[in-house]
């Protein structure tokens, strides 16, 4: 299935891409299927997301979709339907904050 | 006609400053990899066109990126777009995993917390990276949690050199600043040593490509750690030497500035008539073994110059006496940090002396230090200064 995702701005920019990217995600569709086939396909993301180490999702980021904060989701849970369909984007979204 | 790169890590991004031998006119290039901290970059001595470079971020994390014609344009190593369908994985060049128990999956060893509780290493980001003297592909890297990290394939991936941390490493405690591996020297008279410094932890040598280190600190003395000459737990702010003297070694420690005849197996404090002696970084001139330098800052409750007056010390004898260099500098209401990583020399005839400021400023000599102009004075603070000097 082809998901939508939207990058922050740094990560759009290191992986030469437009914010709003697609990706073809084998099924089942979950946090975990989906970064992972954002990560094969742009492997400069790999650790940006998720921590190298541990592969949890980095605490200065979360993820969005649906009107709905689903950052503590387990990874396996499967995503909502309309991301599937792609009626719907995945968001990755950094916090806002910095000097 | 010879020439200069400077290479300027900063809060918000990368810059290049480059010049004829004459070092007057500059041109500046940047803000490369904009909005990310850059810790620090550094060319290859056998290639100069090839540069790392450390880009952090408190968001997204490590980035390395890699240059291969002089910065003008930059790479992640194996990091590229996949084709679709999806080749096999690539390498991580932002990938630094400490040695762990293959039955626990735990780090080997744990370093002690703020609190004197044990804590596991937890790697934060590249805090200095260091090009082979002799292979343009392979490149160390010190680590936050401090360990020591070397590459062989251009930073494509990452293995760490884990016995260093077997020097003691329980004893090792973060500074405020974090638990840094920030100096790293080859010594290009011996393969096989490397010396290193961490905050705060102290000096380490290898004499044998890093399979066993040992501390380095015997004469330091840190009133700030229960026993003040501990053989753990200094803070090493920066150590230096000059290649063609590569057993003698100049520190700035926390408060002190210190200097080793014998390769750090005894330091002797060398602070001499400084009206300070607390600061960051310490370099050597490029032509002079016994000239060094070091940006006095009045204490560290306030980091900052004393008096208002940015002032380098130049010590044409190896420490002990110490002359102001004011000529340029500004001497009033200057009340900038200047951190260990952004000092550096280069190595034209007249040797040129570099630094840059938490205020953005970045100066250069071009005689040694005995005139000082400003090369760019509104950049973001500036983490990290290295020079190239160019054929």
């Amino acid at each position: 299935m082809l998901v939508r995702v939207v990058l922050p701005y740094h990560l759009k920019n290191l992986a030469k891409t437009d914010s709003e990217i697609q990706i073809e995600v084998d099924a089942p569709l979950t946090q975990r299927t989906l970064l992972d086939a954002l990560e094969a396909r742009h492997p400069v993301l790999k650790g940006t997301i998720r921590d190298h180490t541990t592969g949890q999702r980095r605490p200065l980021l979360r993820f969005f979709t649906c009107a709905q904060d689903i950052s503590h989701d387990p990874p396996d849970t499967p995503l909502p339907n309309a991301v599937a369909d792609g009626s719907e984007p995945f968001l990755i979204v950094g916090a806002i904050a910095g000097g | 006609m010879s020439g200069v790169r400077v290479l300027v890590g900063t809060k918000k991004g990368a810059f290049i400053l480059t010049a004829d031998g004459q070092r007057k006119s500059w041109s500046v290039s940047g803000p490369h990899f904009a909005g990310w901290e850059i810790f620090h970059m550094k060319g290859s001595p056998v290639d100069p066109d090839r540069i790392y470079a450390s880009q952090t971020s408190d968001w997204f994390g490590q980035i390395i990126q890699r240059s291969s014609d002089g910065g003008k344009t930059w790479e992640t190593p194996g990091g590229e777009q996949m084709p679709d369908p999806y080749g096999p994985p690539s390498g991580a060049s932002n990938k630094f995993v400490y040695d762990i128990d293959p039955n626990t999956g735990v780090p080997l060893t744990t370093h002690q917390w703020y609190d004197g509780t044990q804590h596991p290493w937890e790697f934060k980001r590249v805090w200095h990276l260091e090009p082979s003297l002799t292979d343009p592909d392979t490149v160390f890297a010190g680590v936050e949690d401090a360990a020591l990290f070397k590459s062989t394939d251009g930073a494509t991936s990452w293995h760490e050199l884990a016995a260093l941390r077997s020097a003691d490493g329980e004893k090792w405690a973060p500074g405020a600043g974090g638990l840094g591996l920030h100096t790293i020297l080859l010594d290009p008279q011996n393969e096989n040593r490397i010396y290193v410094a961490i905050s705060a932890a102290g000096a380490f040598r290898t004499d044998d490509g890093g399979k066993t280190w040992k501390p380095i600190n015997k004469g330091l003395h840190s009133q700030y750690i229960p026993d003040p000459e501990a053989e753990i737990g200094h803070c090493v702010h920066r150590i230096a030497f000059h290649p063609s003297r590569p057993d003698v070694l100049y520190m700035q420690k926390h408060w002190d500035i210190m200097r080793t005849d014998n390769a750090g197996d005894e330091w002797r404090k060398v602070s001499g008539n400084l009206p300070t002696d607390f600061g960051f970084p310490i370099d050597v001139h490029a032509h002079e073994p016994e000239t060094i330098y070091v940006v006095p800052l009045k204490s560290d409750a306030e980091r900052f110059p004393a008096e208002g007056k940015l002032r380098v010390y130049r010590s044409r004898t190896g420490g002990v006496d110490w002359e102001p260099l004011t000529n340029g500098l500004p001497q009033k209401n200057c009340y900038v940090n200047i951190l260990r990583d952004a000092m550096a020399v280069d190595t034209l005839d007249e040797c040129g002396i570099y630094f840059g400021t938490t205020g953005g400023q970045v100066y250069c000599s071009p005689d040694g230090g005995d005139n000082w102009t400003t090369i760019v004075h509104d950049l973001p603070s500036v983490f990290s200064v290295e020079v190239q000097t160019l054929p």
